[in-house]
């Protein structure tokens, strides 16, 4: 697999993967952190997809191109 | 109360010397105005990007959605509109800077060789944009006047916080924008968090004893419920939004003010480190108030720049360029004034006309899209149909209030909470690739 391709993949995952999980969220249990679990879903998603993102930006041949 | 009015006013005298003092030393050209000379690093480009996001509809609508529709309101943090960002910003950056382009009709007069179309998106952004600004001074009345105990009137606030921003975004442009946003952060930051942590404890012993007394009260409140609201709306609405939100005229020309496409990728990957804020929001009187003057400084000059630029240009061609930037800016107090009469005057038609923004900005995406494919799919007419059927559908689902579940009772729930956007970005899509088919012969080739 290229890096442009792996960054592809990365970033899909980093974009459906909180909705995926909606849908299956019936109950406000358990608590994580004092959150409810929705909450907490949205919040992990936060954490989970800006790291994706650094992951992406560091193999991006793009963003390496610009640096002068 | 005395001290509430005095930390408000210190914070606007602050912000207004900030803004004004930020044109200092540079010659400010139409293109230093409107999209700062394209010298904005990465914190620049971040503190104007969240600034946008986290407007007074944050403020307001947060806290007000979490009381009164519970679940539905985690929308607003969930955010994706940096993932597309990642890749997307740092194109239309590039194509602006290589063409020098001042605002997201430009680039679609660029794109598509066509001014006739470039006049067609600044007219739906400028329908956009005008409620967008107006919904922003009316938060800014109404969080100042509860921040003040009803000290201050709002109507008052209003024409003080419009004043101000005119005043900024006429001398600064977007440098007056960009710093404006610096102390408004530092502001939510600090008050935001500490109150957001303060209160639950304070009222509840916790946070999570806090959800437990709402759901104790109200069961089910907090998850999202089987229809109506449900997991389709809260999908559709968060992919919406995301894709709609770089296609504000405003958003689209803050790009443009970047000095790098890193620039743009650093400022995409910090953006939800943004959207943990929000976890804490409440009413706060001073950082209320530049939530809304940020966005609305923003607005204000985009407004006056499409309005110089691509709807008067075209219409008297032989202006020169340093009178469509004086143009530009003596636009700004009307377009202010004539949010102010509407946010004095105006009644359901401003809330429904907000309501369709992001349904219509939405509507630019497959003409953006595709003109940063290496070979673009679509043709002039094919986008300009797109928009046209795009805006309409928008248009008249909201002058009608038609929903999916009235069109087609018998179909399931989850189709039919769809937000009506998508509908519209999908009936887009096809007449664009359909009328493109019919048009490929003519179009020659491709900018």
């Amino acid at each position: 697999m290229t890096r442009k391709k792996l960054c592809y993949l990365l970033t899909f995952i980093a974009y459906f993967g909180m909705p995926l999980g909606i849908p299956f969220i019936k109950s406000t249990e358990p608590y994580i952190l004092g959150l409810p679990f929705l909450l907490f879903w949205m919040v992990l998603w936060i954490f989970l997809g800006t790291g994706l993102m650094i992951l992406v930006h560091r193999i991006n041949p793009d963003a390496k191109e610009e640096v002068e | 109360m005395i001290i509430s009015v005095g930390i408000i006013a210190i914070f606007l005298v602050i912000a207004l010397f900030l803004g004004i003092a930020a044109s200092r030393g540079k010659d400010m050209s139409l293109e230093q105005w409107s999209v700062g000379g394209r010298g904005f690093g990465s914190i620049f480009i971040f503190l104007l990007m969240a600034g946008e996001i986290y407007t007074t509809n944050a403020f307001l609508g947060v806290s007000g959605w979490m009381y009164g529709k519970g679940g539905v309101a985690f929308y607003n943090i969930a955010m994706l509109n940096y993932v597309i960002a990642y890749w997307l910003t740092p194109k239309i950056w590039a194509y602006g800077k290589k063409h020098n382009l001042l605002s997201q009709s430009d680039f679609f007069e660029q794109a598509y060789n066509s001014r006739i179309l470039g006049t067609l998106v600044a007219i739906v952004g400028l329908v956009a944009l005008i409620p967008y600004l107006i919904i922003q001074l009316k938060g800014l009345g109404i969080i100042v006047s509860e921040a003040s105990y009803g000290a201050i009137d709002p109507k008052i606030t209003i024409w003080i916080g419009t004043i101000a921003m005119i005043a900024y975004v006429m001398v600064s442009g977007i440098h007056g924008s960009a710093w404006t946003a610096v102390i408004k952060d530092f502001l939510i930051l600090g008050v935001v968090i500490f109150l957001g942590i303060y209160l639950p404890i304070h009222y509840y012993g916790g946070i999570q004893p806090m959800w437990e007394a709402i759901e104790a009260v109200k069961p089910g409140f907090l998850t999202l419920p089987d229809s109506g609201f449900s997991a389709s709306w809260y999908i559709s609405t968060i992919m919406l939004t995301s894709l709609g939100f770089y296609m504000w005229p405003h958003t689209f020309v803050a790009t443009f003010s970047a000095k790098s496409g890193n620039a743009l990728r650093n400022n995409a990957i910090m953006l939800p480190i943004y959207a943990l804020f929000l976890l804490f929001i409440l009413f706060v009187g001073a950082a209320g108030l530049l939530t809304a003057i940020v966005p609305g400084s923003l607005i204000l000059m985009s407004a006056a720049t499409l309005l110089a630029k691509n709807v008067v240009k075209p219409i008297r061609p032989q202006t020169t360029d340093q009178q469509i930037g004086i143009i530009a800016r003596y636009s700004v107090p009307v377009i202010a004034l004539v949010a102010l009469y509407f946010t004095f005057s105006g009644g359901g038609a401003i809330t429904l006309l907000f309501l369709m923004g992001y349904g219509l900005v939405t509507q630019f995406v497959p003409g953006v899209v595709c003109s940063l494919l290496k070979k673009n799919p679509l043709t002039l007419q094919g986008v300009f149909a797109g928009i046209i059927v795009g805006v309409t559908i928008v248009g008249w689902q909201a002058a009608t209030g038609a929903h999916l579940s009235k069109l087609f009772p018998s179909w399931p729930s989850y189709i039919q909470d769809i937000n009506i956007g998508f509908l519209a970005l999908s009936v887009n899509i096809l007449v664009s690739i359909t009328v493109s088919a019919f048009t490929r012969k003519v179009t020659v080739q491709n900018v």
